[in-house]
């Protein structure tokens, strides 16, 4: 069948007399073959996006959360105000995240951030104007690190060197007694907080103070009422809030997308020795350095109960009631702030809590497994905690309505409900899948995104999408820290204010004492304490 | 030393359809990786196993790698997915969209004991599609349709032309 070849030679003249012939007009359009092919291409690129884009619309415009904000980094606007001179109280690892965001840094650090890339993130950073003006530790060894951080030349922001020689108080009250100070970050042990608060609060200092702030009702009310009466300026240490997630999350609640919410789910899941508070030996198993010599241990102790200095109780004082309530006060309490940043929740009416020790049979005081259940009839809503220690399988933190339910983590996902009669034509139309995430919000990609195809909700319901490479990481420490200077500059409130440090504490002294007492803590709003 | 080429229509249309078809694919790959926006190769990276896992998690580590790499990935595709389609220099793009998409292959071959966290949208042992896209490069990279119909055939008269001036 000769017709069905095709012979360059035959078909196509491609031989040396031809050559300088003008191509037949046939072979030129066999030569353009691909044009049309690429105008289908084309033309159908279009309609997709098209497709897409008018469906993401739709969705989000629906649910009325079309002009969401993108987020914005902050911009180096160089010194603002006036030099503000910070003392830290407590100088452990958690005092040189507090260094970082006031913009000083260990010249170890810096090693150790240049060879994980993460050294231009901490340069990034707006030059607060503060100076690190004192170090107060019990411990020679940790203070020693927090003189050396204050004297490094390394600055965020490219600050220039305050002028302020950095100096090393041996006790607490020394420090608040110093003029020289304006303003105090407390990270010591939780036993700390709420008096040095209080004793700074009354030097007229500002706090930061990390959380939990108080162990009880009493050191509670002297702390509040002597930042009340001060007027200083007071922010409680914790930073989840002020991620770029949760300024969605707040207007996807303040949007109502979530229908009437009846129970938020929040968890700890951690399964490590580190993670349980063992953390008195170094990484070759031997214990970590301090001796009675290099410690004040009296004043660490404080007004505790009595006991001989050990490695164990200096290192891992989480583990101990006299110095701390555990999982309650390290992990739940920035639950509880994150939810009740977003949902104002107050103090609860009733907490019941139930644990014990499970997994970690060693000198523990503290739960490792525990559970709470914090009660609201007024706002028909009940907000659960369950913590353990001895596994990391991962459980999120889920707000559940009665239209969609919100995971709320590093990344958002809102699963729309099958019942709900709000998204029911949604639903039935098709814009709105409930067995997947009807929006995601990450923050690496900038903005909301109503999810569209099914590759892209799987990254998301796994949050596997979230990637930090193309934006810049901001410490959200840092953004916490920052609040609490700008907000004494201005003479605002900052968001984790007395009132809220104050409803918190509340909550977690219930739940302290429900576990402890083994009944179920009453709220008296009246006689404002706890029954 | 004129090699005659000669297939049936239907052999002929048989393999330019396929050229067609893997265009399309790396042509809309890359596209797409365009409109997506803040598109990275991370993700992808992350999940690297086998020889290639340590070259992915160079590339993870330094964020002017991984732009390049990022930029490479997608204009490499949408370059390659044109030179299919328009049949022009399409020997050249079937081997470099082979050795791409071997690329990909290597960086997640399903391998008894290689495990991802993302499952595949097929089921696959040792062999996927990835890889037999990239075969079946090579086999258009052997059997040449776009000097019969692509811009190949200019290139090619061209190509002639020089060679006789030059005689």
């Amino acid at each position: 069948m000769t017709s069905d070849n095709n012979e360059i030679k035959k078909s196509d003249q491609i031989n040396d007399s031809d050559d300088r012939k003008t191509v037949k007009r046939r072979t030129v359009l066999k030569a353009l073959a691909g044009l049309p092919v690429l105008g289908l291409f084309a033309y159908k690129l279009a309609e997709k996006k098209k497709y897409d884009t008018d469906k993401k619309n739709k969705v989000l415009e629906e649910l009325g959360l079309k002009d969401f904000d993108a987020p914005v980094l902050m911009k180096n606007g160089g010194p603002k105000g006036e030099l503000l001179r910070v003392g830290i109280i407590g100088y452990g690892a958690r005092a040189s995240t507090h260094a970082n965001a006031l913009g000083y840094i260990h010249p170890d650090d810096v090693e150790k951030r240049k060879a994980n890339n993460t050294l231009e993130d901490f340069l990034f950073q707006e030059d607060l104007n503060v100076a690190l003006a004192g170090i107060c530790d019990v411990f020679d060894l940790h203070a020693e690190r927090g003189l050396a951080t204050a004297r490094s030349t390394v600055r965020a922001g490219g600050a220039k060197d305050p002028g302020v020689p950095v100096r090393r108080y041996k006790t607490y009250q020394e420090m608040l007694e110093d003029k020289n100070i304006d303003a105090v970050m407390i990270a010591t042990p939780d036993h700390h907080h709420a008096p040095i608060t209080a004793a700074a609060a009354r030097a007229g200092k500002h706090v930061y103070c990390e959380k939990s702030l108080a162990l009880g009702e009493e050191e509670l009310n002297d702390a509040y009422n002597a930042v009340k009466e001060s007027g200083i300026v007071f922010q409680l240490g914790h930073q989840i809030t002020q991620s770029v997630v949760f300024k969605q999350a707040r207007e996807i609640i303040r949007k109502d997308i979530l229908g009437k919410i009846t129970l938020i789910e929040t968890t700890t899941n951690r399964n490590s020795a580190d993670g349980a508070w063992i953390r008195h030996l170094d990484a070759d198993g031997n214990p970590k350095p301090g001796d009675e010599n290099t410690i004040d241990w009296l004043q660490w102790l404080g007004h505790t109960p009595y006991v001989p200095f050990s490695v164990n109780r200096f290192y891992n004082w989480q583990k101990f009631f006299a110095y701390e309530t555990g999982l309650i006060g390290q992990l739940f309490t920035h639950e509880f702030d994150a939810v009740n940043q977003l949902l104002k929740i107050g103090i609860p009416s009733y907490v019941t809590s139930s644990g014990g020790i499970y997994y970690w049979k060693d000198d523990r005081e503290m739960p490792d497994t525990l559970h709470c259940v914090f009660e609201y009839p007024n706002r028909d809503l009940t907000l659960m905690y369950s913590a353990t220690l001895a596994s990391g399988r991962s459980r999120g933190r889920v707000f559940m309505g009665r239209d969609a339910s919100m995971e709320l983590g590093n990344s958002i996902n809102i699963i729309a409900e099958s019942e709900s009669e709000r998204y029911k034509k949604h639903i039935e139309a098709g814009l709105i899948d409930p067995s997947g995430p009807m929006i995601s919000f990450n923050p690496t990609s900038g903005k909301i995104d109503a999810v569209t195809s099914a590759t892209e909700k799987y990254y998301a319901a796994r949050g596997l999408t979230t990637t930090t490479i193309n934006g810049r990481n901001v410490d959200i420490t840092y953004l916490h820290i920052k609040e609490w200077i700008d907000c004494i500059r201005s003479g605002s409130a900052p968001s984790a204010n007395m009132d809220m440090a104050f409803d918190e504490s509340i909550a977690c002294i219930m739940a302290h004492r429900s576990y402890l007492e083994h009944r179920r803590m009453e709220w008296d709003p009246a006689g404002k304490k706890i029954v | 030393m004129k090699e005659v080429k000669t297939f049936s229509t239907c052999q002929l249309t048989a393999l330019i359809a396929l050229r067609f078809l893997i265009g399309w694919h790396l042509l809309y790959e890359g596209f797409s990786k365009l409109l997506i926006p803040n598109w990275s190769s991370f993700g992808f990276l992350q999940e690297s196993k086998w020889i290639l896992a340590g070259f992915a998690r160079y590339v993870m580590e330094h964020e002017g790698m991984l732009r390049v790499v990022d930029f490479l990935n997608t204009w490499g595709l949408i370059a390659i997915g044109l030179g299919l389609i328009f049949g022009l220099f399409a020997r050249l793009a079937s081997y470099t969209g082979a050795a791409l998409l071997f690329l990909y292959y290597a960086n997640n071959p399903p391998f008894i004991g290689l495990e991802y966290s993302v499952p595949s949208e097929g089921n696959y042992l040792i062999v996927s599609k990835t890889l037999i896209e990239s075969a079946a490069l090579i086999v258009l990279a052997l059997i040449p349709t776009s000097n019969i119909f692509g811009l190949d055939m200019f290139v090619e008269r061209y190509k002639k032309q020089k060679n006789r001036i030059k005689e």
